[in-house]
């Protein structure tokens, strides 16, 4: 029994390190910008940055638009075949894997030639209509993950039946959705907006060919240009999507129960 | 005379060619507790979710108070159902579970908690409205879940195996709460069960269902002791089946092994010389002690099981194998397996089933 369970430890401090050294040498790196002594200097001149602060703020409006837009697609089109059309999951599940069998390049030139300047919608034309294609773009990025997101949580709850039940006591279907179903898969929605925000804040290839400032394209140039802001910025990238994990980890806490506690 | 409430008509249902239901006509009267009894595929649930509309019918009508409801969705029905899977919120208190139904209807505040607390109180759970579903046993989510059926006045209510997931004690407690529930409120109620013992104890009436066909509408003392089909009476209780040669069909005589006797109840087709199924229940056939019955016959205990206030013993009659009841008598031990006895049945007890 203990030599089992030294031989888990064994392993585990194996996985561990494999995941951890490169991240501690990177935060090493990162704070060596002064030859004598290590500091912060690489993060305050990341911070202090004005590109940083656009940049990030404008991947940051954009996330936040392409989880709404995604939650506001993929949770009524998930509850729908999980309710009613049942045998359109295998269609469901191939369109949602799309976006990571089709490269980003190609999405953004189908975007690019069908919304060019010249063609029935210009959205290329306006910075705003640029913006909406963007915001599209992820929408379709973060499909897989949110799509995967939400049914995971659609199958943890007894869909039928709790619309059954609503549906019994006078409720239509946008306040049985609203009420009774989106609060109990909340977690996984949130697991899916937070997947959304962790490619949407890293995202490049859309950025970069519809040349909008986004946070991607800012760590390129930063990475290309600069030897120790890129660690920090990996370093700051690392520490989002933890808290990020954090919080959906303590959300879950307040998760609605479904099964008696034992 | 009774008012009629709700009315089936030639109700049909197919699932993919398959009829599930098959022309299904059904009066409920206004107050009355119906239950639909069958076993699995019967079609029960099915008609049940029909009436609810969570199910549209392949033809047929299904009317409430002579309009006809059968194309109305199911929300706009004013109905009230309690699932077998409680399918309470997760996300709402008990309280909010409640008020659900009354907040769609847009009842004010005030009347609304006062609801609230009016259905606690009727199903004994005052003080439980802020608890959540999970801190609940499954018999109490059940009952909040008939609290929220009822809360919004519905006219009737639907019952699809609220029982089922419990356990044996508290099916049996919570069985007579909404039985007692149903009768205070009068509210025409529709229960659908397989369990027979279930149907029995708490209906006005009882409609048993096979393959999606009516085999008998009627109240529990005639389902279990008329049963006008075979497939009612071996479903419904534990039927005997003794076999015997008629001897003289006008004379109604027929012979069980070395015995003679006289049945009321074989039909007056029957021929000398035809072999007829006896049937009857465990009940109607006595352990001989001292008991003169019409219908005498020796046998041997094959099979002795105690359950509790009746013992249950199987005693072969020739080869036919026949269950007797008999109340338990601490002073009288049951006869041992493989002791000869003789038993009794009176012959009015007798049923000659068609097939």
């Amino acid at each position: 029994m203990i030599g089992r369970r030294f031989w888990a430890w064994v392993v585990f401090g194996l996985g561990a390190a494999y995941f951890l050294l490169p991240l501690l040498a990177t935060f090493i790196f990162s704070m060596q910008m002064r030859r004598d002594r290590l500091t912060f200097d690489a993060y305050l001149s990341v911070f202090s940055d004005e590109r940083f602060q656009s940049t990030f703020s404008y991947s940051l409006v954009c996330a936040v638009c392409a989880i709404i837009v995604g939650v506001a697609i993929v949770l009524p089109a998930a509850y729908f075949v999980r309710l009613r059309l049942q045998w359109l999951r295998p269609v469901m599940e191939f369109i949602t894997l799309l976006p990571l069998i089709v490269p980003p390049i190609i999405l953004v030139f189908g975007h690019i030639k069908l919304f060019n300047s010249s063609s029935i919608l210009p959205l290329t034309n306006s910075t705003l209509g640029t913006d909406v294609l963007i915001v599209c773009g992820y929408v379709t990025l973060a499909l897989p993950y949110m799509y995967r997101a939400i049914d995971t949580g659609l199958r943890t709850i007894d869909v039928q039946t709790l619309t059954e039940a609503a549906t019994i006591l006078g409720a239509d279907p946008i306040r049985t959705m609203v009420q009774v179903i989106f609060p109990n898969i909340f977690v996984a929605v949130l697991s899916g907006a937070f997947l959304t925000f962790a490619i949407v804040i890293g995202e490049f290839v859309l950025a970069s060919l519809l040349n909008r400032p986004a946070f991607g394209v800012y760590m390129q140039n930063v990475g290309a240009n600069r030897a120790y802001e890129p660690s920090a910025l990996a370093i700051i990238s690392f520490a989002l999507t933890w808290g990020a994990m954090g919080v959906i980890q303590l959300l879950d806490r307040f998760a609605p129960k479904t099964a008696r506690q034992a | 005379m009774a008012e009629e409430f709700l009315r089936i008509d030639k109700l049909v249902k197919t699932f993919g060619g398959n009829a599930v239901v098959k022309g299904v006509d059904l009066s409920f009267q206004r107050g009355e507790f119906v239950t639909l009894l069958g076993p699995s595929g019967c079609g029960k649930t099915t008609i049940l979710r029909m009436i609810a509309g969570f199910e549209r019918p392949t033809s047929g009508t299904i009317s409430v108070e002579g309009k006809d409801i059968t194309s109305l969705a199911p929300n706009q029905r004013k109905i009230g159902m309690v699932f077998q899977a409680y399918a309470l919120f997760p996300n709402m208190n008990v309280g909010d579970n409640i008020a659900f139904g009354l907040k769609i209807a847009s009842m004010p505040r005030e009347q609304r908690e006062a609801r609230v607390e009016e259905m606690l109180k009727l199903i004994g759970l005052a003080g439980y409205g802020k608890r959540f579903p999970f801190e609940l046993s499954g018999g109490q989510q059940q009952r909040v879940a008939l609290a929220r059926a009822l809360a919004p006045s519905p006219k009737m209510l639907l019952l699809d195996e609220p029982l089922s997931a419990l356990d044996a004690k508290i099916r049996v407690s919570l069985r007579e709460q909404i039985r007692e529930i149903q009768r205070e409120l009068g509210i025409t109620t529709v229960f659908v069960t397989h369990d027979q013992e279930e149907a029995l104890s708490i209906s006005d009436r009882i409609v048993v269902l096979n393959a999606g066909n009516i085999e008998q509408v009627g109240q529990p003392f005639e389902i279990y002791n008329k049963p006008t089909t075979r497939f009612v009476a071996t479903f419904v209780g534990t039927l005997n089946t003794l076999n015997a040669t008629v001897a003289d069909a006008g004379a109604k005589t027929v012979r069980i092994g070395e015995t003679t006797a006289t049945i009321p109840a074989l039909p007056t087709s029957a021929k000398a010389g035809e072999t007829v199924a006896l049937t009857m229940r465990p009940e109607a056939v006595a352990l001989a002690n001292g008991v003169d019955r019409d219908i005498m016959l020796e046998g041997k205990v094959a099979e002795v099981a105690f359950l509790g206030s009746v013992i249950r013993l199987k005693v072969d009659l020739g080869g036919n194998l026949v269950s007797v009841d008999t109340f338990n008598d601490q002073r009288t031990p049951p006869p041992a397996h493989g002791t000869s006895v003789r038993v009794g049945i009176a012959a009015s007890d007798v049923l000659v089933l068609s097939a």
